[in-house]
């Protein structure tokens, strides 16, 4: 019964470390939550200090989102209660959670693209039937805001138009408005740059400095040892440990995360580079819309090195990643492998040597409602060994994808279990086994943790790793600037369709990666290879 | 003179014919705005329109008519919202039930109740909603131009007309100046940062859904007490689907949909002009062709000539809360 004796232990520790002088700011005392049968939420106590920031740490589906939003009610605990300020609050939805003085910044923003600043900001507290008092309000209050907050943000620009990092203002900003004490930050560092989370940071500071608190959910622990008072730690649905910050490391918490000692650093030796395999010349690739996102890129990737591609989502990393596969038609330039031209279309490449993984494994990489062998064949349906009389041989199939599941430690290695019963980690190791597997001289790699937890990460790198010292090319994109600088030889940075430094990865550090991944510096630096 | 005086008759007639498709493309704006599709105007209007006549026809008064022409609309609205809000089903099926099921019901209790096969008995004026005289329009009727634009083109028409007209800034001040209007927006474009905010979005769609069945009785009872003596099988022929359009290619806005509804009216005006009419070089012009003329200049402008119209965002998508 760990799971159960784990919980017990974090109720013991919380009743130790609370003294009954000081009223936490938010208490949170054995809510339970099912979602079916999924259990995502077990008897979890958790206690906020007033004027802190408070970092909940966990592995994706560990129940840190599901418990802030039963705090924001947007789900109902099955058991479990919540106070503030020390009494007892019925939040039955994201009204009362308002009214509470909880406010809530998303991961993914709750903005209306279409919608002003100003606009946004007053949606669901307008003050009245009409608009224009309301409005005029919001407008004084931003401008208070923007002064003692550093919240700076254009009050009547549309906010589709506005950056990643303003967007993320704008949301902080609604909170406060409607007079936040309490705010709920979900994964807000993740698609920002590092110069954007620094701000971020100055501003969590500032609030924290005029008595708000701050409760920050993220899977970066070295943002949160950064940044916060004390940790709480959260595993399957369980709170397991709670930790002043200033006296626990990243490797505890790591290990209390994942319940096992983990890697968090990659471990490889030095890269001994080969032949030129992989050569881009002056690519240019256009999108849908016949807009250019890709300009004029030139690059090599050799024999026995990982080349990374660092930068902002949306700056034609996607589209790039997608000319190479064969996905998308290149408008001008030349993909080489060995000196030769590619064919045309991903069938043509894969049978070239030229392995592709996309970034979206749910959108591109699988099709969630087939069985595991029938994802794990996609794209390579027509190897002579799955075929027979001119039919699939499935009884081949699945023991093919068996071994690539045992190999790839895909769990449960299953191979008739339909792809969208696997956890995140798993789907994407299995699309790693289908395109790894067959060996190509080639990879080039999309997002390759991307939602995936801790443990299956350090395995991911391992075998990245493995097939580079295996001789092949691999490039690898990836909006994680912790994986792109522990796991590449070298660092080629797009900003703005274009490649606008190069970096030895041993050279690099994170601030000058951000000063080019924001644009700052561009063409400071030597664009070609060795 | 004789042209001017054509090209007045044909404006006042084109003030006539876009008064339904105003109140329609109304009507649908507030559901489409709200991120419900409402491919179901028709059946609106044409319920209304039945309803209206029936009721007048029964009761001999014009605003009994119009009381049920809105009734019967909300109701139809209300039970598109029952199934694409409450059941989350898909709108467009649901909308196309609907135009089917009126259609039907509307002329087999037609044929029941009054037995003139599907129509109601021929309204006498005191029942219908007739042209309204402006005060002084007689005496200026003489005056060059200004005789021909105030009696002939601002006065004459009847209620439903003016309203029309005057609902356009209406619906625009509260789609852009009221918290309803904000809050309905913001459910068609991102239901959840609605929620997020603590507004019930289905409350909030089914509001918006009684603003469309308002309209679209108002529409459906132009057609029945105001255009037409009566109801006849079949009489909204097309308008809920042209009004739809030009909700399209006014992009979900009011004043640019009003514009849109002008036009499809002018082309409807100029169209029943050009019957029997002989065309220089071609001869006369079959009716059928000249008729087919406002719905190919449809086609023609959705498909090339508004440039790219954006919807809502969460048109169409039912918004589910708890997965």
């Amino acid at each position: 019964m760990p799971r159960k004796v784990a919980a017990d232990s974090a109720r013991a520790a919380l009743r130790d470390e609370m003294p009954g002088s000081v009223v936490p700011a938010v208490e949170l005392r054995g809510v339970d939550k099912r979602f079916g049968r999924v259990h995502a939420n077990r008897d979890v106590s958790l206690a906020v200090a007033r004027g802190a920031i408070h970092g909940l740490v966990g592995e994706n589906g560990a129940g840190k989102s599901t418990l802030m939003s039963i705090l924001y009610g947007f789900y109902r605990a099955d058991r479990g209660e919540i106070r503030v300020d020390g009494r007892p609050v019925a939040i039955e939805d994201s009204e009362d959670a308002i009214a509470a003085g909880i406010g809530m910044v998303h991961q993914h923003f709750m903005l209306v693209d279409t919608f002003s600043v100003v606009e946004n900001m007053v949606l669901g507290a307008e003050g009245g039937a009409l608009l224009a008092s309301g409005m005029s309000r919001a407008r004084r209050v931003l401008e208070r805001l923007a002064r003692d907050y550093a919240l700076e943000v254009p009050p009547d620009a549309r906010v589709g138009d506005l950056s990643v990092g303003v967007q993320q203002r704008v949301e902080i900003l609604k909170a406060l408005f409607r007079g936040a004490e309490i705010l709920i930050l979900d994964e807000p560092t993740g698609a920002l740059t590092p110069q954007e989370a620094e701000h971020l940071f100055r501003i969590l500071r500032r609030l924290k400095a005029q008595g708000k608190t701050i409760i920050l959910i993220t899977h970066k622990l070295r943002e949160v040892m950064e940044v916060s008072d004390r940790v709480s730690v959260m595993r399957e649905g369980a709170m397991v440990a709670h930790r002043d910050t200033a006296r626990t490391s990243i490797p505890e918490l790591a290990e209390l995360m994942v319940g096992r000692r983990v890697l968090l650093r990659v471990e490889k030796g030095e890269a001994r580079p080969g032949r030129n395999l992989l050569a881009v010349e002056t690519l240019s690739v256009r999108d849908e819309r016949g807009t250019t996102r890709v300009r004029e890129v030139s690059f090599t990737v050799r024999e026995g090195e990982i080349v990374g591609i660092a930068g902002v989502s949306g700056n034609g990393q996607s589209e790039l990643l997608e000319a190479l596969a064969g996905l998308r038609p290149a408008f001008a330039g030349h993909i080489l492998l060995r000196g030769r031209p590619l064919g045309e279309g991903s069938g043509a490449r894969r049978s070239e040597g030229l392995a592709h993984v996309p970034e979206d494994r749910r959108r591109m990489g699988l099709v969630l409602p087939f069985e595991v062998r029938e994802s794990a064949i996609l794209g390579y349906h027509d190897d002579p060994r799955y075929r027979s009389a001119g039919r699939l041989d499935w009884a081949s199939v699945s023991r093919d994808t068996e071994e690539k599941m045992r190999a790839f430690d895909v769990r449960p290695p299953d191979p008739r279990r339909i792809t969208a019963s696997l956890s995140g980690g798993n789907q994407q190791k299995l699309v790693l086994a289908r395109e790894m597997e067959r060996d190509p001289s080639v990879l080039v790699v999309g997002q390759p943790t991307r939602g995936v937890d801790i443990g299956a990460i350090e395995f991911i790198h391992r075998r990245l790793v493995a097939m580079r010292d295996a001789g092949k090319a691999v490039l690898l994109v990836s909006a994680e600037l912790d994986e792109i600088m522990g796991l590449c030889d070298r660092i080629l940075v797009m900003f703005n369709g274009r490649i606008v430094g190069e970096v030895p990865a041993g050279a690099a550090s994170e601030r000058e990666l951000g000063l080019l991944m924001a644009g700052a510096g561009a063409r400071s630096r030597a664009l070609r290879a060795p | 003179m004789e042209s001017l005086t054509l090209l007045v008759l044909v404006l006042d007639s084109t003030l006539r014919l876009s008064a339904p498709l105003i109140l329609a493309a109304l009507a649908g704006l507030f559901s489409e705005r709200a991120g419900i599709i409402d491919i179901g105007l028709e059946g609106k209007m044409l319920g209304a329109a039945f309803a209206a006549a029936a009721t007048a026809a029964l009761t001999g008064s014009p605003w009994a008519g119009l009381a049920a022409g809105i009734a019967a609309s909300v109701l139809l609205a209300l039970v598109h919202g029952y199934a694409c809000i409450t059941h989350r089903g898909n709108q467009v099926v649901s909308g196309v039930a609907l135009n089917i099921l009126v259609s039907g019901l509307s002329a087999v209790l037609g044929v029941a109740w009054f037995a003139e096969g599907g129509r109601t008995p021929q309204l006498p004026g005191e029942a219908r909603f007739l042209p309204l005289e402006w005060p002084g329009a007689d005496a200026l009727r003489d005056v060059p131009g200004l005789g021909a634009l105030y009696g002939e083109l601002l006065s004459g028409h009847n209620l439903i007309v003016y309203i029309a007209f005057l609902a356009v800034p209406a619906a625009a001040f509260v789609l852009y100046r009221t918290r309803f209007g904000l809050r309905l927006r913001a459910a068609g474009e991102n239901p959840e940062s609605a929620d997020t905010a603590g507004i019930a979005v289905s409350g909030l769609r089914y509001r918006a859904l009684l603003c469309t069945g308002v309209a679209c009785g108002l529409a459906g009872t132009y057609l029945s007490l105001a255009q037409s003596a009566g109801f006849i099988r079949d009489m909204s022929a097309g308008k809920g689907f042209i009004a739809l359009a030009a909700l399209i290619f006014g992009k979900w806005k009011p004043v640019p949909a009003m514009f849109a509804c002008l036009l499809f009216g002018f082309l409807e005006a100029v169209a029943i002009r050009l019957q029997g009419a002989e065309v220089p070089g071609v001869g006369e012009v079959p009716v059928q062709f000249v008729q087919a003329l406002p719905y190919v200049l449809t086609v023609v402008l959705l498909a090339g000539f508004i440039g790219r119209a954006i919807p809502p965002r969460a048109l169409g998508v039912p918004y589910v809360k708890e997965r």
